[in-house]
């Protein structure tokens, strides 16, 4: 049966709604973002077109761009390995215990939803050098040889990719511990009759199993982390551009009224992101095609 | 659903939908100002309810805060019409130059020059020429003035007079140069264990202030301006020597820890309760100390010299100066309030709430004591927004930085010097 014009274009206006905002606050900006970026100017009284002008500074002139593009993926790289292999030891752990595991999922969840500004600012009240609460501590548990300039030259940027996997720990967290409880149960007992140990249980099963789940957390961790800015600002400031990144650039070229430029570098930063994005789930399928979970 | 129903349904959705977007249309007169400055908030409530009482117009100023978030604001809200009466713009001329070129803000100068120049002469000069575009000024704007300085802001290095006293330093005689006041510094250091100077270094325009200032102390201005237009380099001996000035305040051992990636405000708690010498702050810090720390015992002292060729210059000017949205159909009233504002009465009371210096002469006496040496520093003031010429913003962005980087010690003054001269060339190239 076919529906008349008039059912379509009922059928139609129950999504126009939906549809116009989307066309509002996503598809008209991100359309004005492209073609900002091809402009110079404040958008306030001038813009003038400059072609590619803007991205031949970005991708061939500025250094600090990819200066902050190398302090994103370092922070990145650390999210990714020590911040997510940590969520996953904690989700194992947690996934085990029945009982006080909705106590850990609070605690552990805590931090996320902490907004990004308290945590840098509390974080940095802890950890400058004077007075230095982390370094009194220290000092008071006898451990003083650690007491070190924890946002000095020499580590500020590990410190800041550490505070960021301690906030955000919590997110890979509770998406993998969710992921652990949908493997059914049968499974591990057939593992256990036909004679598997806990290792090869967790090769086996549980991590062939979680690697759909793994894949995002390692794209979420990604956009995530390449875009994380308000905790970094509050903490650092940028730290003479040892912890800028590229956010931060795009959020002082709109404070000094380089539209065109922040577009353009908001655009570069986009499409990396989605490149990033599609390699790391196309990876993931070929790892799942090899191990089995998915048909070849 | 009978089709005349259906239709006057969905009329009365469109309408509903068109009177929320539509911009409210007030009967009676109210005038209402954006504006950032959280400390003086209570101090504008009280105004508003006097002028409420005075001329039964409706006054309402509406704070946004931080300052960040407010610039944002306003730039949108330009472009999306919706200004209010009066308002505020922070940041740099060009950005003023951009709202009036595109018709946003009211040409103030007929009234300024009313009656015998009357509104104009009540102002100090400092605090008025920042709103002021010249005949043939570089951003292509129709001169005129534009904006109404409330107060006058100047930034000037300051000294906690009880460490000096203390490490037996003369309280009453702080340093005139730099040699003096790395000499202070460090003794203080010494004897009080406290850090020698503290300042928002993360913040990048304090760092930018203080090396144009020690910069048009060395070189005179002529050479400073040539440099903004291309034609001596930053690569230059004395822009080097500048910039080896950080490097020596560094190798001094004097500079608070962390300062680089220091916030002001952090750097005004740390100065407040006496955990440094020394700091570099604005004159709107007195209402901050007053708050932080009552009891500090301090005073302010200007820019110390690294040279006797040229005199030294200190940023300063109006603090805050409001503009009057072109488009308002109160903008005669907008206009009268701040005419109101900048009375005599209405300056001395937000001298005695806000610890400012005053935008108008003639209010000498109310001034709070610390600030009262100031008023001499007015005649040597300077400030981007007075200069003829403007450094491009991703110019100062790596100024900014590579200074950071060399109190840091990651970079040498020439290694900074020869980045930014680079930079300064695609910009000119373009």
């Amino acid at each position: 049966m076919h529906d008349s014009l008039s059912d379509k274009f009922k059928n139609f206006s129950f999504v126009l709604p939906a549809f116009l905002i989307f066309c509002i606050f996503y598809v008209y900006p991100f359309i004005y973002t492209f073609v900002l970026s091809f402009q110079r100017g404040d958008a306030i009284s001038s813009l003038e077109f400059v072609g590619w002008s803007n991205f031949k500074e970005i991708l061939f002139y500025d250094k600090d761009w990819w200066q902050s593009m190398y302090n994103s993926a370092f922070i990145t790289f650390w999210a990714l390995t020590f911040q997510n292999i940590l969520a996953f030891c904690l989700a194992l752990g947690v996934d085990r215990a029945t009982r006080t595991g909705k106590i850990y999922r609070v605690i552990f969840f805590i931090l996320p939803v902490l907004s990004e500004i308290i945590i840098g600012l509390l974080m940095r009240e802890i950890l400058v050098s004077d007075p230095g609460i982390f370094n009194q501590w220290l000092k008071k548990a006898g451990l003083g040889f650690f007491a070190i300039d924890w946002l000095g030259k020499d580590r500020v940027l590990l410190t800041t990719a550490l505070v960021h996997c301690w906030k955000g720990f919590g997110w890979a967290f509770v998406i993998l511990l969710a992921g652990l409880q949908t493997i059914p149960e049968q499974l591990y007992e057939a593992a256990r009759i036909d004679g598997a140990n806990a290792w090869q249980t967790f090769c086996r099963v549980t991590f062939p199993l979680l690697m759909p789940v793994i894949a995002v957390v390692f794209v979420l961790t990604i956009l995530g982390t390449m875009q994380a800015f308000a905790m970094i600002l509050a903490l650092t400031r940028g730290a003479g551009g040892l912890t800028q990144v590229p956010v931060m650039r795009i959020y002082n070229h709109l404070r000094g009224n380089q539209v065109g430029l922040a577009c353009a570098e908001g655009v570069v930063l986009g499409i990396l992101l989605i490149i990033v994005s599609f390699t790391m789930l196309h990876i993931s399928k070929q790892i799942r095609k090899r191990w089995g979970v998915l048909p070849n | 659903m009978r089709p005349a129903l259906r239709l006057v349904k969905i009329l009365t959705v469109i309408l509903l939908l068109a009177s929320g977007c539509a911009q409210q249309k007030s009967t009676s007169k109210k005038i209402v100002i954006w504006h950032w400055m959280n400390d003086r908030k209570p101090a504008f409530e009280t105004l508003s309810k006097q002028y409420k009482e005075k001329t039964g117009i409706d006054v309402e100023f509406k704070l946004f805060f931080p300052p960040d978030i407010y610039s944002q604001k306003v730039i949108a809200a330009a472009r999306a019409g919706n200004l209010p009466e009066i308002f505020g713009i922070l940041g740099e001329k060009r950005t003023v130059g951009s709202f009036v070129k595109a018709g946003y803000i009211l040409d103030l100068t007929p009234y300024m020059e009313a009656g015998n120049n009357a509104w104009k002469d009540s102002f100090y000069n400092q605090a008025l020429e920042v709103t002021i575009f010249k005949p043939g000024n570089t951003y292509g704007v129709t001169p005129g003035i534009y904006g109404v300085p409330i107060d006058t802001t100047l930034i000037e290095f300051i000294y906690n007079k009880k460490l000096f006293s203390d490490a037996g330093i003369d309280p009453n005689q702080p340093p005139k140069t730099l040699a003096e006041f790395i000499a202070y510094a460090k003794k203080i250091k010494a004897s009080q264990k406290v850090n020698g100077f503290v300042c928002g270094w993360g913040e990048g325009w304090l760092l930018d202030c203080l090396a144009t200032e020690w910069a048009i102390n060395l070189m005179g201005e002529e050479k400073f301006f040539k440099t903004i237009q291309g034609t001596v380099p930053y690569t230059d001996k004395d822009w080097i020597t500048v910039f080896s000035l950080f490097a020596e305040l560094r190798d001094a051992g004097i500079l608070s820890p962390n300062i680089t990636t220091m916030i002001n405000k952090e750097a005004e708690d740390q100065f407040s309760k006496g955990q440094a010498a020394f700091s570099f702050n604005g004159s709107w810090t007195v209402n901050v100390y007053k708050q932080l720390g009552p009891d500090l015992n301090y005073g302010f002292f200007p820019l110390p010299k690294i040279s006797e060729k040229f005199p030294a210059k200190i940023w300063g000017g109006a603090g805050a100066a409001f503009i009057v949205n072109s488009h308002s159909p109160n903008k005669e009233e907008a206009v009268k309030l701040l005419q109101w504002l900048t009375e005599k009465p209405q300056q001395e009371f937000l001298i005695k709430e806000t610890n400012n210096l005053p935008a108008i002469r003639n209010c000498d006496e109310n001034i709070p004591t610390v600030l009262k040496p100031l008023l001499k520093d007015l005649t040597i003031l300077t400030h981007p927004n007075i200069w003829p010429y403007n450094e491009d913003s991703r110019v100062i962005e790596v100024i900014d930085k590579g200074l950071q980087q060399i109190v840091m010690g990651i970079k040498t003054p020439e290694e900074v010097a020869h980045e930014i001269q680079a930079v300064k060339k695609r910009v000119l190239a373009k």
